[in-house]
């Protein structure tokens, strides 16, 4: 019963940020949902700027942990933009306390793809991250992504930095994406595996090539009249 | 420029006396309103462009226009002309004059009573989209012109000062987007246009006018409600929500807002920025490129049109931003050869410093940007305790910085284009040798590249924007070479559209 009321909230606060986002009374609810997403590994981009856009209207209503949690979610939507998003809404004075300059730290780190500093500053700061679950597998999604637009064969040392696991815990990793996704292992010249990674339009560049003359489906249907 | 206040007629120059109704305008009035009432969109539009600025420039350069209340006894009395001479009265002292405070309260209710009748659906006339246009344009020009007013408190007057405590609704950032809002719903602008494109209505091909002796009023206002949503949520720094407000309208094609060249370049601008902030730096140029372009080709029969500065001005705007893009992503293919060589005229060093990526870029960039950008403004109401501070500037500042830094974040890769422009095939060690880092760090740059020049559509979806592609395998770097694609598809699609519009034009001539 508990969760079919749960439910039926989060449908509301949708709602409502898509019909009357301009709206005071609906912050509380917001906050709500914010800390819903975090609870329940859920997230909408759209629910928090509402939020944040009504906090930059009355700055005094701004929560600091809400935002903080915010922009934790952002961070593990990457490669998707959503922590600059939040960050143009959140106003200078705020940005320089401590939480918030450590956040967009770790969010430079994974911007520039230096994986070991994250990961050490993220050690630094346990109790700020471990509050939302799902953090440590979003920052693998997103750093497994950054290494499959570069590279088609990767060395382990390169994928245990950037993903933060050695050892068991690396085999075990591989094993699953071995499974699941797609991944190989090789053994290169020396005594290190190699993971190749699956082919896409970004790492195989010539597999794009074959898709940039595609015509769109909609612009065909531009000239159906004319073929009848 | 010499303030009025529409209120007294002693203090200020005595020459002027808003009771008094010259002859020329009593007509003008009077003609303008039984135009309205016969619907004569065509005459209206000749009147509102025409004889306004020709009044205007003749009589009322310096001094306001009569007020609606002098006018009123001419025209019946007639509330909602009166709302609307109001707005064009207000605009007037934005354009020419400078508004006093009060001024600026009473513009803003004069809108709410606007939008007000608008919204009850009881108003019946046929307005010429430019006016439409105008009134929405305005009505966020004067929201920003507020919001700077009100954050630049030192040297406030105590009147002043009460004004705003007193007034405190006036102007405030929920109403204004709750009219937008409204507008945009009541009038069903997003259901006409869905509608529309599964050939159930007729919106763009009529220009959103009413031939059926509805009006057009409040369907315009909806739509061009839409681009004021986008504009203003730009001037918040929330680019994402602006687009969204923009979803609705097709802007690979052409539509109503290309007809009136204001919001056409407005939209075009605003698209643009958000793009660029939002890192799609293929989308932002390709716009700026079509909005340049088109701006090239028609801005002589503009010379006339009291928007001409404006456009003018736009045009400067968007070849800046244009320059920033360029430098961030490479991708000159994407820009037509006229607008290339505008834009090598006017920046050609300033691009050249900006690929560099050292301190001096890092001016030029802040240069162009702070030249190009919006002018963004803090929505909130101020605090009027002492000490008593401007910070008009915060919201730009904020805005600019998180810019810089991104550019910071890309500072890196002008060293890698240079060399994977030259090489084919290079070993990791090498490459790092040759850029003077160490193989881990040269690694990451490789990655950075690959994250910075691949920005999230709202889908999700990856799209690229790189203009050099590469892969690496094991410990050596592979570039391939981007042959230049020629899109045939497009090409037959366009040629078959045109050729088929040629046929049945030749097959509607009648010879005898």
């Amino acid at each position: 019963m508990a969760k079919e009321a749960q439910q039926q909230v989060s449908y509301t606060v949708e709602e409502l940020v898509a019909v009357n986002p301009y709206n005071p009374d609906i912050l509380a609810d917001l906050e709500n949902y914010v800390n819903e997403q975090v609870s329940s590994q859920k997230y909408s981009l759209d629910a928090n700027l509402c939020l944040l856009r009504l906090y930059q209207f009355e700055p005094e209503r701004m929560s600091t942990p809400i935002v903080a949690r915010i922009l934790i979610k952002a961070l593990m939507a990457m490669p998707a933009q959503d922590f600059s998003l939040c960050l143009f809404l959140i106003p200078e004075q705020v940005q320089t306390e401590e939480q918030f300059k450590t956040l967009i730290v770790l969010s430079h780190y994974l911007e520039t793809a230096r994986f070991r500093l994250f990961w050490d500053e993220v050690a630094k700061n346990r109790s700020l991250l471990e509050s939302v679950p799902g953090f440590q597998q979003a920052i693998e999604a997103y750093a497994v992504h950054v290494l499959s637009l570069t590279y088609q064969k990767v060395p382990r040392a390169v994928l245990a930095e950037a993903i933060n696991k050695e050892g068991l815990a690396l085999d075990q990793f591989l094993e699953y994406h071995v499974a699941n996704s797609g991944w190989a292992i090789e053994k290169s010249q020396g005594r290190s595996q190699l993971i190749v990674l699956p082919p896409n339009e970004f790492n195989h560049p010539e597999l794009k090539k074959n898709a940039s003359d595609s015509v769109s489906f909609e612009h065909v249907t531009r000239i159906f009249p004319v073929l009848s | 420029m010499a303030a009025y206040d529409a209120d007294s007629s002693a203090g200020g120059d005595l020459a002027y006396d808003p009771n008094f109704v010259p002859d020329s305008v009593k007509t003008f009035v009077v003609h303008l309103y039984r135009q309205i009432r016969e619907k004569n969109v065509y005459e209206i539009h000749q009147m509102y462009e025409g004889s306004f600025n020709r009044l205007t420039d003749r009589m009322f350069r310096e001094s306001p226009w009569p007020t609606a209340e002098a006018v009123a006894p001419y025209v019946d009395g007639d509330h909602v002309f009166c709302l609307l001479y109001r707005e064009m009265w207000f605009r007037h002292v934005y354009a020419r004059l400078t508004p006093t405070p009060k001024q600026r309260v009473e513009s803003w209710d004069n809108y709410c009573s606007l939008f007000g009748v608008v919204l009850h659906g009881v108003v019946n006339m046929q307005l010429p989209n430019q006016w439409l246009w105008d009134m929405v344009d305005e009505f966020v020009y004067q929201f920003q012109s507020y919001c700077q007013y009100r954050a630049k408190l030192k040297n406030k007057t105590e009147e002043e000062l009460q004004l705003l405590r007193h007034f405190d609704q006036a102007w405030n950032v929920y109403g204004v987007l709750n009219y937008l809002q409204a507008l945009v719903e009541k009038s069903n602008i997003i259901q006409i246009l869905e509608r529309e494109k599964e050939g159930l209505e007729q919106f763009t091909a009529l220009d959103g006018y009413d031939y059926q002796g509805g009006s057009n009023v409040l369907k315009m206002l909806g739509y061009y409600s839409m681009i004021g949503l986008l504009r203003v949520h730009c001037l918040l720094g929330d680019y994402r929500t602006g687009l969204k407000c923009m979803a609705p309208i097709d802007l690979s094609q052409q539509g109503v807002y290309t007809n009136v060249i204001g919001s056409n370049i407005s939209t075009i601008y605003h698209y643009g920025f958000a793009n660029l902030m939002l890192r799609r730096y293929g989308d932002a140029i390709r716009e700026f490129n079509k909005m340049l372009l088109y701006i090239l080709k028609y801005k002589q029969y503009h010379q006339k049109s009291p928007q001409y500065d404006q456009i003018l001005k736009k045009n400067e705007q968007m070849y800046a931003l244009l320059a920033v893009c360029l430098s961030l992503c490479p991708q000159q293919k994407l820009v037509d050869e006229n607008v290339s060589t505008q834009l090598k005229e006017k920046y050609n060093d300033k691009m050249t410093k900006m690929q560099r990526y050292d301190d001096e870029a890092s001016t030029v960039y802040d240069e162009l940007f702070s030249y190009g950008c919006p002018k963004f403004i803090t929505p909130s109401a101020p605090v009027l305790d002492e000490p008593l501070t401007n910070y008009n500037q915060e919201a730009y500042r904020l805005q600019l910085k998180m810019f810089l830094f991104e550019v910071k974040q890309q500072q890196l890769l002008a060293g890698i284009r240079s060399f994977l422009k030259i090489y084919s095939t290079i070993t990791v060690t090498k490459l790092a040798q040759f850029m003077d880092v160490d193989e881990a760090t040269l690694r990451t740059i490789l990655m950075t590249y690959k994250h910075k020049m691949h920005s999230t559509d709202n889908d999700g979806k990856i799209i690229s924007n790189a203009d050099i592609y590469f892969y690496v395998d094991d410990d050596t770097v592979h570039v391939v070479e981007a042959k230049p694609t020629k899109r045939f598809g497009d090409y037959f699609l366009r040629q078959i559209l045109k050729f088929e519009e040629m046929n049945s034009e030749l097959e509607k001539v009648q010879l005898d």
